[in-house]
């Protein structure tokens, strides 16, 4: 995979300008007293791309984050921003870094005593640009947010949704490359999470920024990421695009974070299975699809097979980035061993998945 | 005051020198409060934060200046009123030329006062949730700017309630100031009131003090409502 290939070109610096990876962790380790936040990350992320990077409470996400900005410093390997190695940079020399970084939070962390057009304009007050220009640029900012009426209001009069689009225009006004979002839509009812993904992916394709989101919700990661990372006790466990992880994830950290996001059988279906086939019994199987393949005609298929109707029992598809992927539960009409290892053969080379669960009566 | 004026509104309570008497003592006791107030602010602000910033997780951590520094404001805190109007008869000597008069009282007044401001603003300046600093930082802020932009506005509703409490406790401590010859009003509660049985004049001192105080505390809650937006 070219991801993991970047190890080789980085000590060589021969990567340049826009070739040149926006992130790029070379075997980053972080301690705290009692236990280690990140052990030996490795990852780099594209310009442009949106990477969705998930795990469970105290894996390690803010800690891998937070190293990003120099908020906190590893230990131990190399935290490259587009070609500055910030790992070993005072302070002072981490600001001009900084200032090409945005950063949103889950809960907004706004200025109480600054006006919405004043906490807009604070990291281009930072950069030293100049008033006029400064509050040319807010504007700017606030009508890409859809907030331009909002400038002279405090943020505690603002809702949840509205206080999280000026965080992202104040994010976003030193035009930075590198967008990291802490759970930003954690605090967020369901609909405003929507609108407020949908303005992150607007803002990702208008502006051409790279985009970290940190979050638990493998829905956030479905709805917007390009490619995910699983981050499970300070390490990576599974790494690929988001259809493929959703659609045959690979660790059981990755399976439980998708619990909830992929369909189960109901506990009545799930009663009645045996193990072995009884009289009048049918198979029951569960197969994972994703892609052009999730589409095909697998009903007709199994039944050209075993001369049965088949049913889908349960499941379904959802679509991931305009990609189809789901989780069929189905009945094959027959029990017959011969039937189901011919369905498994035939329909294996298009599923990311093919499970025999036991079997079912035929009528339920 | 015309004496005509002064005969309707007054002329029933008390005569003509005791009223300016008491003026002028009111005069002195705001002179006096309000040069050691603002004193105390412009010395402890600073001082409450280094002491914040200083302090462990701090974005200027020093643990030797904090320490040392916490340690002489609590010395400074720990000594009584009375006794630090004496014992600063020499330091006085040498910042005002003289130890008596109201304008000397002015430095014992600020020494107790801005160790004590010091320590209130650093209640407030701790306040200031530590998330809104981190998100200053990653915005690639300097430490002034820090201090300039997050740290001393969010803290301003609280700096400004503490500001009005140090500005009361003056107001007390004032009196006591009279014992170095400092005059105000606490002086002449003292003096005329306590030492030769002037019940009016004692009744009058403790109205005004009263008065004053809840001036004091009525424009400070006022201020700190106007300036705090962190309820919309």
């Amino acid at each position: 995979m070219a991801e993991t290939d970047h190890q080789m070109d980085a000590g060589t610096g021969a990567a340049t300008g826009a070739d040149r990876p926006v992130v790029q962790l070379e075997n980053v380790t972080r301690r705290f007293s009692d236990r280690p936040a990140l052990d030996d990350i490795s990852l780099q992320l594209g310009r442009g791309e949106i990477v969705g990077l998930i795990g469970r409470s105290g894996a390690g996400k803010s800690t891998l984050i937070r190293c990003l900005n120099g908020l906190d410093r590893p230990q131990g390997g190399r935290v490259v921003i587009d070609g500055t190695d910030i790992s070993q940079l005072s302070e002072q020399a981490l600001n001009p870094v900084r200032r090409r970084i945005g950063m949103i939070f889950q809960h907004f962390n706004l200025l109480s005593a600054k006006t919405v057009a004043d906490n807009v304009a604070l990291p281009l007050k930072i950069a030293g640009m100049p008033r006029p220009e400064r509050m040319r640029r807010v504007m700017e900012l606030l009508d890409l947010v859809g907030l331009a009426d909002k400038a002279a209001a405090y943020p505690a009069q603002l809702s949840g949704g509205q206080k999280q689009r000026i965080g992202i225009a104040r994010a976003l006004a030193p035009k930075p490359l590198l967008l990291l979002s802490d759970e930003a839509t954690s605090a967020l009812d369901p609909e405003t999470t929507q609108s407020i993904l949908a303005l992150l992916k607007d803002v990702n394709r208008q502006l051409d920024v790279t985009i970290l989101m940190i979050t638990h919700e493998m829905e956030v990661v479905r709805q917007i990421a390009h490619r995910v990372l699983v981050l499970d006790a300070g390490r990576i466990v599974e790494e690929g695009p988001v259809a493929r992880v959703l659609a045959s994830p690979q660790t059981e950290t990755t399976r439980s974070l998708l619990r909830g996001l992929s369909p189960v059988l109901p506990g009545d279906l799930l009663a009645l299975i045996r193990p072995q086939p009884g009289q009048g019994d049918q198979a029951l199987i569960r197969v994972d699809v994703y892609g052009p393949d999730a589409r095909r005609p697998l009903l007709a298929q199994i039944e050209a097979i075993t001369g049965h109707p088949a049913r889908l029992l349960h499941g379904g598809l959802n679509d991931v980035q305009g990609e189809p992927y789901g989780r069929l539960f189905l009945g094959l009409g027959s029990s017959d061993p011969a039937h189901v290892a011919a369905v498994a053969a035939q329909l294996k080379p298009q599923t990311t998945a093919i499970e025999v669960l036991g079997y079912v009566p035929a009528n339920v | 005051m015309s004496q005509q004026m002064f005969d309707t509104l007054l002329g029933w309570a008390m005569t003509r020198p005791m009223f300016d008497l008491l003026l002028k003592g009111l005069w002195e006791t705001i002179y006096m409060t309000a040069a050691s107030g603002a004193l105390s602010f412009v010395i402890g602000l600073p001082l409450a934060l280094v002491l914040v910033t200083t302090d462990k997780g701090g974005i200027f951590q020093n643990l030797l200046v904090n320490r040392s520094l916490g340690w002489v404001v609590n010395a400074l805190r720990s000594v009584p009123f009375i006794i630090l109007l004496v014992a600063a008869i020499p330091l006085t000597r040498w910042l005002v030329g003289t130890a008596i008069g109201v304008t000397a009282a002015i430095v014992p007044l600020t020494l107790a006062a801005a160790p004590y401001y010091a320590r209130v603003a650093e209640v407030s300046l701790r306040e200031v949730d530590r998330a809104l600093i981190d998100a200053a930082r990653a915005m690639g802020a300097t430490r002034m700017t820090i201090l300039r932009e997050v740290l001393v506005p969010e803290a301003l509703p609280g700096l400004v309630s503490g500001f009005t409490v140090t500005m009361v406790t003056l107001i007390g401590a004032s009196a006591m100031a009279g014992a170095v010859g400092a005059g105000g009003l606490g002086d002449i509660a003292i003096r005329y009131g306590h030492q030769r049985f002037e019940t009016t004049i004692m009744v009058a001192v403790v109205v005004i003090l009263i008065v004053m105080v809840s001036i004091m505390q009525w424009a400070g809650d006022a201020l700190a409502r106007r300036i705090d937006h962190r309820q919309g």
